[in-house]
C-alpha cells in the first residue's frame, strides 16, 4: 500500500469499496452512464474546488480546461491515429502549458477582475473550439474518437469505463485530501483568509496560486480526456461558459474548502437533472436559484455550512467556540 | 544585551502614494537584540514604514539593508525568509482555521514540502508535518495560549487574537519581528501582559521593531525610540531623550508627558 | 465596394454596437461607484429589456413610446428586487461570493426568459422606416440612428443627474467615500438601490434599441453584458466618460476586426482586449492608477 493512501486509509477506502459494488447493484446501461457522468463531474469538482474553495481564486472558465483535455485528446486520436493513452498525456501537458501562461498574468488580478478574466479565457477557448473548424470539426464537433484500451482489452463497455473513471477519480481525491492537509493545503486556505497575512508568513502566495492553478487545470484536462474516449463525440458546446457556471454550483453546494463536499456537489446535480424528468426545462434557472440561494444564506457552501453547524454543536459541548474548520 | 551589530538599516527612504508623500528620506537603524520604537502622530508614515520594510511596498527611492544584505524590493515572503516577521494594526488571522493551524502557517518559509511530496503524502513530508505541529505547539506554550490550540482564531478574545498573531510571527524564526501597534485594543491588563512578553520575546534573541500609540508602554520597554512625523524623521533616542526633545514636545507629546 | 466606404460601414456598425456597449457599461459604473459591486447579471437586464419590450409590443395594444415605458419600468423594478433580495441580504459580502451570487441571478434570469419567451430568438420592429440611408458610399439604418440618438440622450441625461440634482450629487459623494456621505447624511442605503434601479432601467433601454437590428433571445444578455464589462474596464472602471469612450472603442475595433479579420472571431476580440487590459493595465486607458493599501 503506497503511502499516500494511508492518511485516509478508512475513508478513502470504504468509499472506494462502495463505489466498486455500483456496476454489480445497478444493471441498466442508462444509470451506469449516470455513474460514469458523477465520476467525471467529481473529478472537474475536485480540481476546481482547489482552486475555488480552498485558496478562494475564482476561475468561470473552467469548461475550457475540461475541453481542452477532451479536444487535444480528439484531436490527436482522430485526426493523427495517436493511440488514447498518450494522446491523454499530451492532453495534460497542453492544458498545463496553456494554464501557465493564462495563469501568470491572470492570477495576478484579484476579485471581480479574477471572475472577468478567467470568464473571458473561457469564452475565447469555447470560440477557438467553434472557430477553428479544420482542426476541431467547428461547431458540429468531432466524432469517431476511440475509446481507450488497457492490457488489450478495449474499454468500450459502460462498466470498464465505470472503473477506469473512478478509479482515477478516487486516486484525484485521494490524492486531494492529501494536498489539502499538508503545509501546502494550509497556505492555500491561509491565501483564502488574508493573502496580505500569508505572505509576510513567507507564502509564495504568486507561485502557490498558479500551482494550484495548474493542479486544477490538469484535473479538468483528465476529466476531459476520460470523457472524450467515452462519449467519442465532442462538440463546442459541452465546454462552454454554462458548464464552467454549473461547475461552480457543484463546488458550492459541496461546499467550500471540503473534499467530500466536491463529490456530494457533482453527484447531487448530475443526478438531480436526470432524476428529475421535467427538470430539463428549468435547469439553468435552478442551477441560478442555488448559486444565488446558497451565498446568501451559507456562503462557505452548503455542506460546508451543515458541516460547520454540526462540528459547532459538537466543540460547544466539550466547551471549545466554535468549530475548527 | 543590545549588541553594537546593526540588524537593520534604511537610508534615505522615500514612498509616495500620487502626491501624498507618506515616507521622505527616513535614515535610521535597528541594533541586535534591541527593542526599538517608533511613535508618530496617524499619518505619520509609520505603517507605510513597516510595508516598505516588509517588502510590501517598493520604494521610490532609498536602500534597506538587513544583516548587510540589500533588500529593498524583494517580495514579503522572500523578507520572511530572510527573518523578517510582522504582525498587523488590523489583526490579519487565518479566521477560519484554528489556532494551532494559524502558528503552522508561520513555519512555512522554514519548511519545504510542496505540491508533489504533500499531494502522494512522501516519507519526508508527513516527518516534516510532525515537526512542524511539535514546534508551533511550543510555540503556543511559549505565548501562553496552548490550551486553546483547538480554537478557531475569530472565536479568541481580541486580545489574544493579538498574542496569537505573533505566535504566527514567532513560527517564522525572525531575527527582527515588527509589531504594528500590538497594545492597541487591549485593556490594562493585557497591555501589562504584552509588555513582559516582549521582553521575553527579546531575551530569546529576537530584535523588536514596534509602532505604538500606548506611550507609557513605548517608554517602559524601547530602549530606542524614532520619532515621525509628516513621513520624515523627526527625531531618534532613548526614551529620556525623545521626552526632553523640544520639537517632539511641540509635535506631538504636549505638555501632559513633560509634567 | 470600396476601401473606404467599406471602413465607412464598419464604423457605423461599430459606432451603433460601441453606443450599445457604452450605456451597458455605464450601468456596470453605476452600481461600481455606489457599491464597489461588479454585477454579472448586468447583461440579463438587456436582455430583459428586449424581451418585454417586444412582449409588450406584440400584444399590439399599445403604442412604442408606451411600451418602451413599460417595459423599462417593469425592469427596474427586476433591478430593484434583485438588489433587495439578493444582494442586500448578503451577510459577509465578499468578492467571490459576490460574482457568485450575481452569476447565478444572471442564470436564473436568463432560465426565467427562457420559460416565457421560449429558445428561438424574436425580432422587434423597427422605430420608423426601414429605407437605408446613404452615407458617404455606406450606408446607415433608421435604427441605427435610433441607437446612436437615444444612447447620446441617455449619456447626457445621466450626466445631468450626476452634475444637476440632489441624489445625483448624492451618488456621487457616495462613489467617493460611503463612510463620508454616511456622515453628512446621505442615506448610502437609498443611494445603492437607485444605482441599480437606474443600471437595470439603462440595460433595458439598450436592450430595447438593439432588438431590432440584432433579434433577442434569452441567452443574448451574458455576451452583451460581458462586452460592456469589456468596455468598462477599456475605459477605467468607475469613470463615466471612460465607459462611453471605452463602449464606441470596443464597437469600433470589434467591427474592423469582424471586417478585415474573421466575423466568426468577432466575439473573442473583445474578450482579448479584455485580457489584454487587465493584464497591462487594470485601471484602463482613463481611470486612476489603483492604490492598494494594507
Amino acid at each position: 500500500m503506497p503511502a499516500f493512501f494511508r492518511h485516509h486509509l478508512l475513508h478513502v477506502s470504504a468509499f472506494a469499496l462502495l463505489m466498486a459494488l455500483v456496476p454489480f447493484m445497478v444493471t441498466s446501461r442508462y444509470y451506469l452512464n449516470l455513474f460514469i457522468f458523477i465520476g467525471i463531474h467529481t473529478l472537474l469538482t475536485l480540481g476546481l474546488n482547489l482552486l475555488m474553495g480552498y485558496a478562494g481564486q475564482i476561475s468561470l472558465g473552467h469548461a475550457a480546461f475540461f475541453g481542452l483535455g477532451a479536444y487535444t485528446s480528439g484531436i490527436l486520436t482522430v485526426t493523427y491515429h495517436v493511440s488514447p493513452w498518450p494522446a491523454m498525456g499530451a492532453a495534460v501537458l497542453v492544458t498545463i502549458m496553456v494554464a501557465l501562461v493564462i495563469g501568470v498574468p491572470t492570477l495576478k488580478l484579484t476579485g471581480y477582475y479574477l471572475g472577468m478574466a478567467t470568464l473571458g479565457f473561457g469564452i475565447i477557448v469555447n470560440i477557438c473550439f467553434r472557430e477553428l473548424s479544420g482542426i476541431t470539426g467547428g461547431p458540429s464537433g468531432l466524432v469517431g474518437i476511440p475509446p481507450l484500451s488497457l492490457g488489450g482489452v478495449v474499454l468500450d463497455e459502460p462498466r470498464y469505463v465505470y472503473y477506469l473513471i473512478w478509479g482515477v477519480t478516487l486516486g484525484a481525491l485521494a490524492v486531494s485530501l492529501n494536498i489539502v492537509d499538508s503545509r501546502v493545503g494550509r497556505a492555500l486556505r491561509a491565501i483564502h483568509d488574508s493573502e496580505v497575512a500569508a505572505r509576510a508568513s513567507g507564502v509564495d502566495t504568486a507561485r502557490l496560486k498558479i500551482w494550484v492553478f495548474v493542479v486544477s487545470a490538469a484535473y479538468a484536462s483528465l476529466a476531459g480526456s476520460l470523457y472524450a474516449h467515452f462519449v467519442t463525440f465532442i462538440s463546442p458546446s459541452s465546454f462552454g461558459f454554462m458548464f464552467s457556471v454549473k461547475l461552480v454550483t457543484m463546488v458550492v453546494v459541496g461546499g467550500m474548502a471540503s473534499v467530500w463536499g466536491a463529490v456530494f456537489g457533482a453527484a447531487t446535480l448530475t443526478a438531480l437533472p436526470e432524476v428529475l424528468a421535467a427538470f430539463h426545462d428549468y435547469e439553468i434557472l435552478i442551477f441560478g436559484f442555488i448559486l444565488m440561494v446558497v451565498m446568501i444564506f451559507l456562503p462557505q457552501g452548503l455542506t460546508r455550512g451543515f458541516l460547520d453547524l454540526a462540528e459547532r454543536w459538537r466543540f460547544y459541548r466539550r466547551g471549545i467556540p466554535a468549530a475548527k474548520v | 544585551m543590545v549588541s553594537d551589530r546593526v540588524l537593520l538599516e534604511t537610508e534615505s527612504l522615500s514612498k509616495s502614494f500620487g502626491g501624498v508623500h507618506a515616507v521622505q528620506e527616513v535614515s535610521f537603524s535597528v541594533r541586535q537584540g534591541q527593542i526599538k520604537g517608533i511613535i508618530g502622530p496617524n499619518g505619520a508614515g509609520k505603517t507605510t514604514l513597516f510595508n516598505l520594510i516588509t517588502g510590501v511596498y517598493r520604494p521610490d527611492r532609498g536602500s534597506i539593508r538587513f544583516d548587510g544584505e540589500r533588500c529593498a524590493g524583494l517580495a514579503p515572503h522572500q523578507m520572511a525568509e530572510r527573518g523578517i516577521a510582522r504582525t498587523f494594526q488590523n489583526v490579519e488571522l487565518f479566521e477560519r482555521m484554528s489556532v494551532l493551524e494559524n502558528v503552522m502557517v508561520g513555519r512555512h518559509p522554514r519548511t519545504r514540502a510542496g505540491f508533489i511530496s504533500a499531494a502522494f503524502r512522501l516519507g519526508g513530508a508527513r516527518g516534516e508535518e510532525r515537526l512542524i505541529r511539535e514546534k508551533a505547539l511550543e510555540i503556543l506554550g511559549f505565548v501562553g495560549i496552548v490550551d486553546k490550540a483547538e480554537w478557531v482564531s475569530s472565536a479568541l478574545p481580541f486580545g489574544l487574537q493579538r498574542v496569537l498573531e505573533i505566535a504566527r510571527a514567532l513560527a517564522t524564526e525572525p531575527r527582527l519581528l515588527l509589531l504594528d501597534e500590538p497594545a492597541s485594543g487591549l485593556n490594562a491588563v493585557e497591555t501589562r501582559d504584552l509588555g513582559r512578553l516582549l521582553g521575553r520575546i527579546r531575551d530569546r534573541g529576537i530584535t523588536v521593531l514596534l509602532v505604538e500609540h500606548d506611550m507609557s508602554l513605548t517608554m517602559e520597554i524601547c530602549d530606542e525610540i524614532l520619532v515621525m512625523d509628516y513621513g520624515r524623521r523627526l527625531a531618534e533616542g532613548t526614551p529620556r531623550e525623545i521626552q526632553r526633545h523640544p520639537q517632539v514636545i511641540a509635535a506631538y507629546l504636549g505638555e501632559e508627558l513633560v509634567a | 465596394m470600396d476601401l473606404i466606404s467599406e471602413l465607412t460601414q464598419y464604423l457605423i456598425s461599430g459606432l451603433t454596437s460601441g453606443a450599445i456597449y457604452a450605456i451597458i457599461a455605464l450601468g456596470f459604473t453605476i452600481i461600481y461607484n455606489a457599491t464597489e459591486v461588479i454585477n454579472f447579471a448586468q447583461g440579463e437586464f438587456v436582455m430583459l429589456g428586449g424581451m418585454v419590450m417586444i412582449a409588450v409590443d406584440a400584444t399590439g395594444r399599445f403604442p412604442l413610446p408606451v411600451s418602451f415605458i413599460l417595459a423599462v419600468s417593469s425592469v427596474t423594478l427586476v433591478g430593484v428586487v434583485f438588489q433587495r433580495l439578493a444582494i442586500q441580504p448578503v451577510r459577509r459580502p465578499s468578492a467571490i461570493t459576490l460574482i457568485i451570487i450575481t452569476v447565478g441571478a444572471s442564470i436564473f434570469l436568463r432560465g426565467v426568459a427562457m420559460l416565457v419567451w421560449g429558445k428561438d430568438p424574436l425580432g422587434l420592429r423597427p422605430f420608423s422606416g426601414v429605407s437605408p440611408i446613404a452615407v458617404g458610399g455606406a450606408t446607415l439604418t433608421p435604427q441605427s440612428l435610433w441607437v446612436l440618438s437615444v444612447s447620446v440622450v441617455v449619456m447626457a441625461g445621466l450626466q445631468f443627474f450626476y452634475k444637476h440634482t440632489i441624489t445625483g450629487k448624492a451618488m456621487r459623494a457616495c462613489a467617493f467615500s460611503r463612510r463620508a456621505a454616511r456622515l453628512v447624511g446621505i442615506s448610502v442605503d437609498r443611494m445603492v438601490l437607485i444605482s441599480f434601479a437606474l443600471s437595470a432601467a439603462m440595460g433595458a433601454v439598450a436592450g430595447i434599441v438593439v432588438a431590432p437590428i440584432t433579434l433577442c433571445g434569452y441567452d443574448v444578455g451574458t455576451m452583451l453584458g460581458l462586452k460592456g464589462f469589456c468596455a468598462a474596464v477599456l475605459g477605467g472602471l468607475g469613470s463615466s466618460p471612460g465607459s462611453i469612450l471605452g463602449g464606441f472603442l470596443l464597437g469600433i475595433l470589434e467591427a474592423l476586426g469582424a471586417g478585415l479579420i474573421s466575423s466568426g472571431f468577432k466575439d473573442a476580440i473583445a474578450f482579448l482586449i479584455l485580457l489584454v487590459v487587465l493584464f497591462l493595465r487594470p485601471s484602463g486607458l482613463f481611470g486612476p492608477r489603483e492604490v492598494k493599501r494594507v
